[in-house]
C-alpha cells in the first residue's frame, strides 16, 4: 500500500519537476517585462532537439549540451531583437500575441530544419531504476529535480545579489524610474530573453531522455509550465517550482487513487480553486492598482 | 466477301474512333485528389503517404499512365484539422474536378471529408483506421488500413492461445487510443478475457508509472495491453520496465514502426503486437502471396527516401493501386462505374493484406492480414 503511494509520489515528482523547470522560464521574462512569453515551450524544444540531433550525429554529450544552450540563447536574442523590440511601444497584450506568433514560427522552422520524428537522448546516468521501499525512480528524474533546484538557487542569487539581476527586477517594477537611475532598459529585456531561452534549453535537455522531443514538444511543456507558473504566482521562481510539483503530484495521485480519466481535470480544479482565493497565485505579490 | 468488307470497314472505323478517343483523352489526365495531414500532429501519417503517392504516380506516368492517360495528383495538406480537410475536399471536387479522392490520413479528417464525397458522388478511398468510416457502409467510401477492431481481435486471440484470461488495459485518451479502447472493450468478452484494470493517459504525459502501478496492483493481471501511438506507447514501455512488471506487454499496430523501438530502447524486449506483413517482409514464408508485394514496396520506398518504410506509406500505396485498377477495369473515369469497380476489388494483394471488397464490406481485409510480431533485440520477429 505504502509502496504504491510512494510510486505515485515519484511519478508526480518526475512530471512535476518537468513542469516546474518549464514554468521557471515564464517567471524571468515576466519579471523583466510583464510579458508572458508563449514561445517558452519552443525554447525547451530547441534545447532538446538540438542536443538530440547533435548526439545522434556523433557529437559527445558534454559538447552538445553547451552548444544547444548557446543555439537556444541565440534564438531567444533574435526573437527579442526582431519580434519583440520593434513593438516595444505596444501594449503588453500585443507583445504576448507576438510571442504566440513567434512560437508558431519556431515550430514551423523546427519542422523544416529538423524533421517531424521523435528524438531521444540517452539517460545521463543509465537506465537502472533506483528502488526505494518497493517503489522505483529513474535516475534521470533525479537529474530533473536536481537541475531545477540548482536553477532556482542560481536565479535567487542572480536577482538578489547581482547588480544586473537587481536592475532587471527594478525595470519590472518601474521602467521609467529604472531608466532614470541609469539602467539600460533595452539591454535588460534582451538579457531576459537570452536567460529564459537558456533556461528553457537546460530544461529541454534534461527532460528529453524521459519524455522524448519533437518539433511540437514545446506546446505541452509550455502549457503545463504556464499552469505551474500561474499557480505559484507569475514572476516568482520558487512559486513556479512549487506550482509545478503540485500539478504533477496532483495528477499522479488522482490517477492512482481516483481515476486516470479525471487526472487532468483534478489538476485544473486545484489551479482554479487556488486562483479563486489567491488570484495572484501561491507566492505572487498581491497586485494593487491605484485608481 | 461483302460481309467481310463491311466488317473490315467497321473495324477500321471503330479502331479509328478508339484511337481518336484515346488521343483526346491523353490530353485529359486522370485527376486524383488527395487530402493528407502532411504537417501537424498526424504528419507521421501524412508525410509518408504523400511521398508514396507522388513516387508511384510519377512511375506510372513514366510507364505510360492508365488507359493511355496521364495521372495527375493534386495534394492538399490539411495539417490534421477537420475543417481544413473539409474545405480542401470541397476545392478538390468543385474547382479541381477530381475523378477520385484518396486520403484523409486520420479518422477525424476522413469523417470531415466524407459527407462531401457522398453528396457529390465521388469515389473516396480513406487511409484512416477507425471502423466508423466503413461501418455502416457508405456508398462512395472505402478504406485500405486495418481497423483498430481487427488489431484488438488479433491481440486477444493471441492472449487466448497463451491462456491469458485477466488483463490490464492502458490507452491513450485521444483519437486512435480512445477508439481502440472502445473497440477492444466491445470484443474482449468473446475471447473469455476479463479487463480487470482500465487506465488512460493523455497523449503527452511525461510519466505513466502511476497508472501502471495501479494495473500492477490489480489482482490477477496476466498481461497488459496498450493502445496508442506516438511517444505515449514508448513512455508506457519504459515505465513498464522501470516498475519491473513481470507479465507480457502487448502493444497495438500503432507502434509498428522502428521509431518506437528507437525511442523505448531495451525496454521493448519481448513486447508483442499485431503488425502487417510489411513490417517483416523477409520473415514471411515464401508461400505467402504478400511476400513479393511487400518486399518490392519496402525496397522501392527505402531506396527513394532513405528512411524506413512504415505501414502508413503502405496504406497510400494500396489506395492508389486499388483506385487505378478500378479505373482500368471501368475503362473510364466515370465516377459511378469506378465506384462499382472499386467495390468489386477481389483478391488484390496489397501491403496491408489480401483485399476482397463487397457491397457490405468496403475495406475487404481479412483478420489474417495481421501477423503477431514480437520484439527481440530491437528487431521484429514473426511469432504467429
Amino acid at each position: 500500500m505504502f509502496a504504491a503511494f510512494l510510486q505515485y509520489l515519484f511519478s508526480g515528482l518526475t512530471s512535476g519537476a518537468i513542469y516546474a523547470l518549464a514554468g521557471l522560464g515564464f517567471a524571468i521574462i515576466y519579471n523583466a517585462s510583464h510579458v508572458i512569453n508563449f514561445a517558452q515551450g519552443e525554447f525547451i524544444m530547441i534545447g532538446g532537439m538540438a542536443t538530440a540531433t547533435m548526439v545522434a550525429a556523433g557529437v559527445p554529450l558534454y559538447l552538445a549540451i553547451p552548444l544547444a544552450m548557446v543555439a537556444s540563447m541565440l534564438v531567444g536574442v533574435a526573437m527579442e531583437k526582431f519580434a519583440v523590440e520593434p513593438a516595444r511601444n505596444a501594449d503588453v497584450v500585443t507583445i504576448i500575441i507576438i510571442t504566440i506568433g513567434a512560437s508558431i514560427f519556431m515550430r514551423g522552422a523546427a519542422q523544416i530544419i529538423w524533421d517531424k520524428e521523435f528524438h531521444s537522448l540517452p539517460a545521463f546516468s543509465g537506465e537502472t531504476p533506483i528502488a526505494v521501499m518497493g517503489a522505483t525512480l529513474m535516475p534521470q528524474s533525479l537529474w530533473v529535480i536536481g537541475v531545477a533546484a540548482v536553477v532556482i538557487v542560481g536565479l535567487w542569487y542572480f536577482f538578489n545579489r547581482t547588480m544586473f539581476g537587481k536592475a532587471m527586477l527594478g525595470t519590472s517594477h518601474n521602467r521609467l524610474a529604472a531608466q532614470l537611475v541609469g539602467v539600460a532598459v533595452k539591454k535588460v529585456l534582451l538579457a531576459s530573453f537570452a536567460l529564459s531561452a537558456l533556461l528553457g534549453a537546460v530544461g529541454g535537455i534534461v527532460v528529453t531522455p524521459i519524455t522524448f522531443t519533437n518539433y511540437e514538444a514545446g506546446i505541452m511543456l509550455g502549457l503545463k509550465g504556464f499552469s505551474a507558473a500561474v499557480l505559484g504566482g507569475l514572476g516568482n521562481g520558487t512559486g513556479a517550482i512549487v506550482g509545478g510539483l503540485i500539478v504533477g503530484i496532483a495528477e499522479a495521485m488522482a490517477s492512482g487513487y481516483l481515476s486516470s480519466a479525471y487526472k487532468d481535470a483534478i489538476a485544473f480544479i486545484i489551479i482554479l480553486f487556488v486562483l479563486f482565493f489567491m488570484p495572484s497565485g501561491l507566492f505572487g505579490k498581491r497586485g494593487t492598482d491605484r485608481v | 466477301m461483302r460481309n467481310l468488307m463491311k466488317w473490315g470497314a467497321t473495324a477500321v472505323v471503330v479502331a479509328g474512333c478508339s484511337t481518336f478517343a484515346g488521343q483526346a483523352m491523353a490530353a485529359d489526365p486522370i485527376k486524383i485528389g488527395s487530402i493528407l495531414s502532411v504537417t501537424g500532429p498526424a504528419s507521421f501519417l501524412g508525410e509518408p503517404e504523400k511521398k508514396t503517392l507522388e513516387m508511384y504516380v510519377e512511375r506510372i506516368n513514366k510507364e505510360g499512365g492508365v488507359l493511355g492517360r496521364k495521372v495527375e495528383l493534386v495534394v492538399y495538406d490539411d495539417g490534421g484539422a477537420g475543417e481544413k480537410a473539409s474545405t480542401f475536399t470541397k476545392r478538390l471536387i468543385e474547382s479541381d474536378k477530381v475523378d477520385l479522392l484518396i486520403g484523409g490520413s486520420t479518422t477525424a479528417t476522413t469523417m470531415a471529408a466524407l459527407p462531401l464525397a457522398e453528396r457529390n458522388e465521388v469515389p473516396f478511398i480513406s487511409l484512416a483506421g477507425a471502423v466508423v468510416i466503413v461501418e455502416p457502409v457508405k456508398k462512395w467510401v472505402f478504406k485500405t488500413p486495418h481497423t483498430d477492431k481487427m488489431a484488438a481481435e488479433k491481440v486477444f486471440s493471441d492472449m487466448k492461445k497463451r491462456g491469458i484470461t485477466k488483463i490490464g488495459m492502458i490507452s491513450e485518451d485521444a483519437g486512435f487510443g480512445k477508439s481502440g479502447r472502445d473497440q477492444s472493450l466491445l470484443v474482449v468478452k468473446s475471447y473469455g478475457i476479463e479487463v480487470v484494470a482500465d487506465e488512460i493517459y493523455s497523449p503527452k504525459d511525461p510519466d505513466v508509472t502511476a497508472q501502471l502501478t495501479k494495473i500492477k496492483n490489480a489482482p490477477g493481471v496476466q498481461a497488459v495491453f496498450n493502445f496508442g501511438f506516438g511517444q505515449g506507447p514508448a513512455i508506457v514501455t519504459k515505465n513498464f520496465k522501470q516498475l519491473g512488471i513481470a507479465v507480457p506487454l502487448y502493444q497495438s499496430h500503432g507502434v509498428a514502426s522502428k521509431d518506437y523501438i528507437k525511442l523505448a530502447g531495451d525496454a521493448t524486449e519481448g513486447v508483442r503486437l499485431p503488425a502487417a506483413g510489411l513490417v517483416v517482409p523477409d520473415q514471411l514464408p515464401a508461400t505467402d502471396p504478400q511476400k513479393p508485394v511487400v518486399t518490392a514496396f519496402k525496397k522501392d520506398y527505402e531506396a527513394a527516401f532513405k528512411s524506413d518504410v512504415s505501414t502508413f506509406a503502405g496504406h497510400a500505396y494500396d489506395g492508389l493501386q486499388i483506385a487505378l485498377a478500378a479505373i482500368n477495369r471501368a475503362r473510364s473515369t466515370d465516377k459511378a462505374k469506378v465506384r462499382d469497380e472499386i467495390e468489386k476489388t477481389s483478391g488484390y494483394v496489397g501491403t496491408g493484406g489480401l483485399v476482397s471488397m463487397s457491397p457490405t464490406d468496403h475495406m475487404g481485409l481479412s483478420p489474417s492480414a495481421f501477423h503477431m510480431v514480437e520484439i527481440r533485440k530491437g528487431d521484429w520477429v514473426l511469432s504467429n
